[in-house]
């Protein structure tokens, strides 16, 4: 990590001459870009519970982030490109989150760190946690312990720097800071009698709408218990469990229109590259 | 309280010598290694055992992925569920599991969640649970489960390089990823195992034990009239394994020794960096 | 000491405890007011709500009662239908506590405030009033603390539900045998943790919880008023630092009103993470609750077991088959207890010259020192930090004959010790030589005096009335330590000081904080013989018991803790073959009450200052907030 090594670029469609290869790098635009950002990453200075501690031995001298180049914690969202959710998020402290997290620039990253980060942890049946950060933003990386090791969160920002390795400049899928046009905020939760998230604002009055008299609304019956073996019920924890995207498409009801836009905008890239890739195979 | 005036300063000085102490003690050591450095790599451990103990007085980094700072036996991380070794003569891959329901009772944040196994036959529940999960979302690693467990068959891991891209696919532990054999936990708490191997009378499950010892009573009445079901080649394998465990101190128990020459601990340490590589490997293939 | 007081007999006036003298003293001065708490299994007194304050001026002008620790509400729901005030004093020259109490209707609860009588209580009130929807009558600033305004309920009342509610307590019925997994989420209409009432208004939904903040302050004054004297013309600036704040030690929030640089006024604003912790410790059993103290006060996890225990112990004792921690037990907790102060004020100390501006160096080195210390703690306990080591009865295991680690990993490299040679070279050389080092490094260093001297002055009356504890109340002059002043587990066979300084500013904070570190040291150097003698006896008394039932009845299990006084009031209560779970769960936090006064030590420094003062409080939020 430490030192600038030139393997490190090499594009593998362009071969290099072996006695050559400490000397000249041909990489790709993506790789060179992705290495130097996932080189210098900045961590928001940021500590939520008991997970910041951990998170401020591994940047002390024992764990050292700054061999991953890390070591940079600024106290500003707008220097930042990456936040680590240390810690239990509370109802109370979600809303400085988001506006936080909308607050750095793009491209930013977001790691979940510990079961509370990643979905409510021991803490989750409390009435003032969020389960999981990833309700309001979205997520990159989540790194399970609580807390996680020093070296457990290392192993989860290596991670992290694998994740970015994989990204494209040209697929813009996946990154959607690389498309056209500025992205949009993650609308700002409001503290109502509950927390409320914009985003469901029509699913509450429809609930509301519904509700008894004097009976809180939100809780719903378990749904009917299946039969099925284990794997069957994996998959249908998998299908119901709602990240914050999976919640916008499950109430497809809401869709906000500009969003829906975007989505066939870039349907219609992905289409058109795709046919470009085909005749490019038909021609060669 | 001195502003300005002789002396003023001196404080700042004097705190300015313990940092350049630090610097120059960080470096020092180093040079003194210098001769010795290439020699004890990888592996033994002594050069890093100095800088990561007591007797270091400079600081020292663990250079995460390159060298990682082995966690003491009794470390806590996300459970898993002790299973019979795969190449087990009795009953290989077997729950040790009763599915008692202890663990999901004493876990503070209420992550595990069992299904009793039942007999298809008589309906009646067996002592095997039909499917175990734990939610390491909420899984605090407090350890209650593995300390009340009768059965000795949930356990705390060591593995904590768990970070993943996903949480709604697979941060439930279904018992397929949870289980992990014997020998594992023998691996990876030497110490530990030998203790409960003694509170149990044996290596092998506690029903195990028990029904050989119930076997013995009933064969020493009834002589060989009638073989017991399950006891008889139970007590072949203890016999042969039992012996070097219970005379040796600890620790040394499930080592092989090949070669004389080479150093066992050094040996050891070989042979499971093999084995985790293999499951490294097959984890990759996996995925 | 005082369970007996109810019952007392009338001939042994002479060997009354001091408790029970008061109890008495009280019940016959105030005959009709006051009454004897007959509970089975409580102590100290009833007073009549509509004379609280009279008997409470009584209680500390009287009767010497100085020092308000602890003062909490408790819902018997169900039980006796009211809702109970319970405080705890003490006297600042020692010994045990007056435990008084003052019930009123669960409708329209009211009681009146002792701020008057107690300053410290502020906070507390402020608290029962959020969780418990008591009103205070005379409270000048009664606002919700730890939830927001406009939040639905008092979440602390037995009859209030959470939105992920299962059961009334632990362990849930669905676990086990049944068995079906689900995410709590599954089950809500919403995927996430929340419940509205049904009467919910959509239509208006600005954020009502900032305006009454900013209420009381002083906005929008007409900007001639401020400045007479001058032609310059200067306004009130309202200063938010935090939650997010680098020099805040976590998600804590101050809102400042500055006249230039200086501060007029300093309005702590918490809850930012109140993780619900007592709620979710009323559903628990009571060994559940022992890893969640660990996440209290996050980095002293051991001390948060050791007072969860004594308080659980004393509760235990009333049953017939209690067996007391062995004695190798107690040294052991003491060892651990100790190291977990040392670890403290390394971290405090570190931290405090963060925010004094020494960026990092400080920290880094002390923290480098904390390894070695987490690295014991590790082997023993299992876990850095959570280290969930303490039981009822005695400790999770002993310590390892090695500190030993197993390659488990690639590239894991092992380490092996012996661990009494460890412990031995650790309290004996490693951590008096950073103490040493610690103290020539910063104390002579005139910008941390310049900075800290004659700063965030806190005189020893005000510390006692605002009930301040720990380093913060003895820098101030006041040596009381609870080792000391109520010796729990084996400190009255120990040797040693309890540390004071007298000037009560940050830099004389430091300093105590420093000697602390040095007695702690010199505990341990008599810990380690003791540790040594003992070897091989039981760590544990009687049998160890995953759901313990629990004799009725309530206590008070108080430790003094790296930050202060530490208090667990529990309450036994629900059941009559001894409850599995405790009826009420409370933590006297001394990050959460020392708090209290951090608005008037602030009051005319500059703004750079708060951060420092704070910083010499030493906060943490998980204990806060809890």
């Amino acid at each position: 990590m430490s030192e600038l090594n030139l393997r490190e670029l090499h594009n593998t469609e362009f071969p290099v001459p072996n006695d050559l290869q400490s000397n000249v790098a041909i990489t790709s635009l993506s790789k060179i870009y992705n290495w130097s950002r996932r080189s210098s990453m900045w961590p928001l200075l940021f500590g939520l519970a008991c997970c910041a501690i951990e998170m401020i031995a591994t940047a002390a001298s024992r764990y050292d982030l700054s061999r991953f180049g890390m070591e940079v914690l600024r106290g500003s969202p707008r220097q930042s490109d990456l936040m680590i959710v240390s810690g239990t998020v509370t109802k109370k402290m979600v809303v400085p989150i988001v506006r936080l997290y909308n607050q750095m620039p793009e491209p930013k990253y977001v790691l979940a760190m510990g079961a509370c980060a990643s979905g409510g942890g021991p803490f989750k049946e409390g009435y003032n946690v969020v389960s999981g950060i990833d309700k309001y933003v979205p997520v990159d990386v989540y790194v399970p312990g609580c807390p996680p090791t020093p070296q457990a969160l290392l192993f989860g920002l290596i991670a992290l720097q694998k994740k970015i390795d994989g990204q494209s400049l040209a697929n813009f899928d996946d990154v959607p800071w690389y498309g056209v046009g500025p992205s949009e905020a993650v609308p700002v939760p409001v503290l109502g009698p509950d927390i409320i998230d914009p985003r469901q604002m029509e699913l509450i009055r429809r609930a509301a709408e519904a509700a008894v008299e004097g009976q809180p609304i939100g809780k719903r019956e378990a749904p009917k218990r299946q039969e099925a073996a284990a794997p069957a019920k994996q998959a249908a924890v998998a299908k119901t469990a709602d990240s914050a995207d999976g919640e916008a498409v499950a109430a497809d009801g809401d869709i906000d229109p500009k969003k829906a836009r975007l989505m066939k905008k870039r349907e219609e890239m992905l289409a058109r590259k795709r046919a470009r890739e085909a005749a490019k195979k038909a021609q060669g | 309280m001195a502003e300005g005036g002789f002396g003023y300063g001196l404080g700042i000085l004097k705190g300015m010598g313990v940092t350049f102490k630090h610097f120059v003690n960080t470096y020092a050591a180093d040079i003194g290694y210098l001769l010795n450095m290439y020699s004890d790599r990888p592996g033994s451990g002594t050069k890093f055992e100095t800088r990561q103990g007591l007797k270091a007085r400079g600081m020292y980094t663990v250079e995460y992925p390159d060298e990682k700072l082995a966690v003491p036996e009794r470390f806590r991380f996300v459970p898993f569920l002790i299973v019979e070794d795969y190449d087990h003569e009795e009953r290989p891959g077997h729950d040790w599991c009763t599915s008692c329901g202890i663990c999901a009772k004493v876990c503070p944040p209420q992550c595990i969640w069992i299904v009793r196994g039942t007999n298809p036959e008589t309906g009646r529940p067996k002592p095997e649970p039909e499917a175990f999960f734990i939610d390491i979302d909420i899984c605090m690693n407090c350890g209650y489960c593995a300390e009340f467990c009768p059965f000795d068959a949930i356990k705390m891991d060591h593995d904590y390089e768990l970070a993943s891209y996903d949480r709604t696919t697979n941060h439930i532990f279904d018992k397929q990823k949870l289980s992990k054999e014997f020998r594992y936990w023998r691996t990876i708490a030497p110490t530990t195992a030998v203790e409960e191997m003694e509170a149990r009378g044996g290596w092998e499950h506690t029903d195990v034990i028990k029904a050989r010892k119930k076997a013995e009573k009933a064969g020493g009445k009834a002589a060989a009239k009638s073989k017991p079901k399950a006891a008889p080649k139970a007590e072949v394998k203890p016999a042969a394994d039992a012996a070097p465990a219970a005379p040796a101190p600890v620790a040394e128990a499930p080592v092989p020794e090949d070669d004389p020459n080479i150093d066992p601990k050094k040996a050891r340490l070989m042979k499971k960096r093999a084995e985790m590589l293999a499951r490294k490997e097959a984890r990759k293939k996996n995925k | 000491m005082v369970d007996q007081t109810a019952d007392a007999p009338q001939e042994q006036v002479e060997h009354l405890t001091d408790s029970e003298a008061t109890v008495r003293y009280l019940t016959e001065k105030f005959p009709d007011v006051v009454k004897a708490d007959e509970r089975e299994g409580f102590e100290g007194v009833v007073i009549d709500r509509d004379h609280l304050l009279e008997v409470a001026q009584v209680i500390r002008d009287e009767l010497g009662y100085d020092y308000l620790s602890s003062a909490t509400a408790v819902d018997y729901l169900g039980i006796s239908d009211h809702l109970e005030m319970v405080y705890h004093a003490y006297r600042t020259t020692g010994g045990s506590a007056l435990n008084f109490k003052a019930q009123t209707p669960r409708e329209n609860a009211e009681l009146p405030s002792l701020i008057d009588v107690w300053p410290g209580v502020d906070f507390q009130e402020r608290e029962a009033w959020d969780l418990f929807g008591i009103r205070f009558d005379g409270h000048p600033n009664l606002k919700r603390i730890l939830m927001w305004e406009g939040f639905h309920g008092h979440p602390m009342r037995k009859d209030w539900h959470e939105a992920y509610y299962e059961q009334d307590t632990k362990p849930y019925d669905s676990r086990w045998p049944g068995g079906d997994v689900l995410r709590t989420e599954e089950l809500n209409v919403f995927g996430k943790n929340v419940s509205y009432p049904a009467d919910i208004d959509l239509s208006r939904l600005n954020d009502e919880s900032e305006d009454a903040l900013y209420s009381g302050l002083g906005l929008g004054v007409d900007i001639q008023e401020l400045d007479e004297g001058s032609e310059l013309k200067t306004d009130r600036l309202v200063v938010n630092l935090g939650p997010h704040h680098p020099s805040t030690h976590g998600v804590f929030r101050m809102i400042v009103t500055l006249n230039g640089e200086t501060v007029e006024t300093l309005e702590p604003v918490m809850g930012y993470l109140h993780r619900n912790h007592e709620k979710i410790g009323e559903r628990n059993t009571f060994l559940h609750n022992m890893p969640f103290t660990d996440r209290l006060d996050y980095i002293c996890s051991m001390s948060n077991n050791h007072g969860y225990a004594l308080a659980v112990e004393q509760l235990l004792s009333r049953g017939a088959r209690y067996q007391p921690p062995t004695y190798r037990a107690e040294v052991i907790r003491v060892l651990m207890v100790e190291l977990t102060r040392i670890v403290n004020h390394y971290w405090a100390i570190g931290f405090l010259l963060n925010d004094l501006g020494a960026f990092f160096t400080p920290a880094l080195y002390l923290i480098a020192e904390r390894e070695k210390i987490l690295d014991f703690f590790e082997a023993t306990a299992g876990s850095r930090m959570m280290c969930n080591y303490m039981r009822f009865g005695g400790v999770f295991k002993d310590i390892p004959e090695r500190i030993h680690s197993v390659a488990n990993l690639m590239n894991d490299q092992v380490r092996d010790f012996n661990t009494m040679q460890y412990l031995d070279e650790l309290i004996n050389e490693r951590i008096p030589r950073s103490i040493e080092e610690l103290d020539q490094y910063l104390t002579e260093n005139e910008i941390i005096k310049a900075r800290t001297q004659g700063v965030g002055y806190l005189p020893p009356e005000m510390a006692v009335a605002y009930s301040a504890a720990g380093p913060l109340l003895r820098a101030s002059g006041v040596p009381y330590d609870v080792r000391r002043a109520d010796p729990y587990s084996i400190y009255d066979e120990l040797d040693f000081d309890v540390a004071v300084r007298y000037n009560g500013d940050i830099y004389d904070r430091y300093l105590l904080r420093i000697d602390e570190m040095r007695e702690s040291a010199r505990i341990l150097q008599q810990i380690l013989p003791r540790l040594e003698r003992t070897m091989g006896e039981p760590i544990f008394a009687g049998n160890k018991q995953h759901t313990p039932r629990v004799p009725v009845g309530e206590a008070y299990g108080r430790v003094e803790n790296p930050k202060g006084e530490l208090g667990y009031y529990v309450v036994s209560e629900g059941d009559e073959k001894g409850p599995q779970n405790p009826w009420r769960y409370h933590v006297r936090a001394p990050s959460f009450i020392n708090l209290t006064v951090l608005g008037q030590m602030c009051k005319g420094h500059k703004v750079a200052d708060v951060v420092a003062i704070l910083g010499s409080i030493d906060i943490v939020l998980g204990e806060t907030d809890r």
